[in-house]
């Protein structure tokens, strides 16, 4: 795969992460970012999914994966058993975030968080010129089927980590295909942390 | 479309007999012999061969047709060409275990101190002992390292114990639908199982050779498996509350489909199966356990062979929190591990019968680490 092809969460998270090092991605979905991350970093990963279509999705692509929930499934391991921790638009649907990212950065050195923003300008707009919750290519659900169970914004993720002493190592903002340097909380669509 | 064409075609049992076995509880056995077969070709480097292992009743025979019979092995559909365990590229060994009754030692072998029968002389064995006797099979081959070891319940727990035991010579351990160790349920089931067989009046001590086979107590405790074996969903779809047709001739005969099924699989097993035979394997099972009384994570620690772990939503003789106690091992030891808990309504039966799915699961799985391996070999030379 071309490097300019690849979805651009992807390579901010390729760029951050260290060859060789250990991984476990938390939601991994169908395991792309997994799989790309051991062919290009040979990283020693490891995904958990709850979903069992993504689950045998990740097992074509070769991908160590436990089918499992996530909410539970992190108490099992020990004290920094990873290099990384990745929750990669994930952490909106959990039922306890709050929890998960407490055991993740237990569980891993640097935990890396990719989520969409609330409060980018486009759902801004919707909500107050249409006055209806704001339905956007990073958050394109309606409110009666969306997997999503928590909504923020980067400001509101930055007074998380103030309020729960978590350190933040790196932010990266990104629209569709840039980073976005001005302004993320009004002009970028996802937000990177790598915290710790 | 013809099932034999598609498949493995006719094969035959072959033999293999070595002079002793210790045995873990400290007795000796010997001569061993092991019935096994053998489907596809060991490549030179004799790094492409599977062992597979079977369940409590099972037998060496997992695909193709022996001469004469109207169904095949009792896995064919995983094993062949284009299969799951797909023998275009694999070659895949089973044999029956060490106490079975198809072919291999056990207690209606003859014992060469007596020139009868071993019957109740023949000594208690372990899950430990049927993978060691394996093991003398795979040096026989000359093979050094498994690419994969796979099996379903009992199945499983042999592949575990090569993964504890054993794991410098697998590359990998498919674990599907068991546990690794019994539940005081799982015990209490095969206990009633073996009170039925030694309470009926022809088992005599277990020498019933050449007489009358206890088959009231052995029909008994296969009934008892099949319930086990199958879930409240499977039952109430494949027989409801339907009620045979032909007229009662005594008040408690069979009436409900399901009475009629059960003592049918009853009387079929017995014209297969030895009785003596199915209270060795059921202790050694009761008596297995993978942790040793230690931590399982601690005996996981350090071992490099991956592991894949398959449990069954509807299996309630080895549900599916046995498997995750397995995959937590996993989890807090480090090991490369992937695990899948297959949606089914078959009970523990599923392992047999959800054949997509593991399929899927397994063909990728043995992909990725026969990939491994050839990468690996790659940099050696």
């Amino acid at each position: 795969m071309k490097s300019e092809k690849l979805q651009l969460d992807y390579k901010v998270i390729l760029d951050i992460i260290q060859p060789q090092s250990t991984v476990l991605d938390l939601g991994c979905g169908e395991g792309d970012l997994l799989a790309l991350l051991v062919k290009e970093n040979k990283v020693k990963g490891q995904g958990i999914e709850i979903d069992d279509n993504c689950v045998f999705k990740c097992v074509e692509k070769g991908v160590s994966v436990y089918h499992g929930d996530l909410d539970t499934g992190l108490s099992d391991y020990q004290d920094n058993s990873f290099d990384y921790v990745i929750l990669n638009q994930t952490m909106q649907q959990l039922r306890k975030p709050d929890a998960v990212i407490k055991e993740a950065l237990r569980v891993g050195r640097k935990v890396i968080i990719g989520f969409p923003n609330f409060c980018y300008l486009t759902s801004r707009l919707q909500i107050f010129f249409r006055g209806r919750v704001p339905v956007t290519p990073s958050l394109p659900y309606d409110w009666y089927d969306t997997p999503n169970l928590h909504f923020l914004s980067i400001r509101d993720f930055d007074l998380y980590c103030s309020r729960r002493g978590v350190n933040v190592e790196k932010t990266v903002y990104l629209s569709k295909n840039n980073l976005v340097n001005i302004l993320p909380n009004l002009f970028a669509r996802n937000a990177i942390y790598v915290i710790s | 479309m013809d099932e034999k064409a598609n498949g493995i075609g006719t094969v035959e049992t072959q033999f293999f007999t070595f002079d002793e076995l210790f045995l873990e509880l400290g007795e000796k056995l010997g001569p061993v012999t092991l019935a096994y077969e053998t489907y596809g070709t060991l490549n030179k480097q004799k790094n492409n061969a599977i062992l597979i292992l079977h369940a409590l009743t099972g037998d060496a025979h997992v695909a193709g047709w022996h001469e004469g019979d109207k169904k095949p092995g009792w896995w064919d559909e995983m094993v062949g060409p284009g299969r799951a365990f797909d023998t275009d590229k694999y070659f895949v060994i089973c044999s029956n275990v060490l106490g079975g009754c198809k072919g291999s030692t056990g207690p209606a072998s003859l014992n060469p101190k007596t020139g009868k029968t071993y019957g109740l002389e023949f000594p208690i064995i372990t899950i430990g002992d049927i993978v060691n006797a394996q093991e003398k099979l795979i040096d026989h081959f000359g093979i050094k390292k498994l690419l994969a070891v796979a099996g379903g319940s009992m199945g499983g727990m042999q592949a575990l114990e090569w993964f504890v035991s054993k794991h410098p010579k697998i590359q990998s351990s498919i674990v599907i639908a068991t546990a690794y160790k019994h539940s005081p349920q799982q015990i209490a089931f095969n206990e009633v199982g073996r009170q039925a067989i030694m309470s009926d009046l022809d088992w005599m001590e277990g020498d019933y050779y050449g007489k009358a086979v206890p088959s009231k107590g052995l029909a008994v405790a296969r009934m008892i498996g099949h319930i086990t074996y199958m879930s409240d969903i499977s039952m109430e779809q494949k027989f409801g509350r339907q009620v045979k047709t032909e007229k009662q001739p005594f008040k408690f005969t069979a009436e409900f489909e399901v009475e009629g099924y059960l003592l049918y699989r009853g009387g079929a097993f017995v014209k297969r199966f030895d009785a003596n035979s199915y209270l060795y394997i059921t202790k050694a099972m009761d008596l297995y356990d993978a942790s040793r009384g230690e931590p399982l994570a601690q005996v996981f620690n350090g071992i490099q062979s991956r592991m894949m772990a398959i449990a069954f939503e509807s299996d309630w003789l080895y549900p599916p929190y046995q498997t995750h106690e397995i995959v937590k091992a996993c989890k807090m030891a480090g090991v490369n591990a992937t695990s899948c808990k297959i949606e089914s309504t078959y009970g523990h039966d599923a392992f047999l019968l959800e054949i997509e799915e593991e399929s899927h699961l397994i063909r990728h799985f043995l992909k990725k680490v026969y990939e491994e391996i050839q990468v690996t070999q790659v940099y050696e030379i």
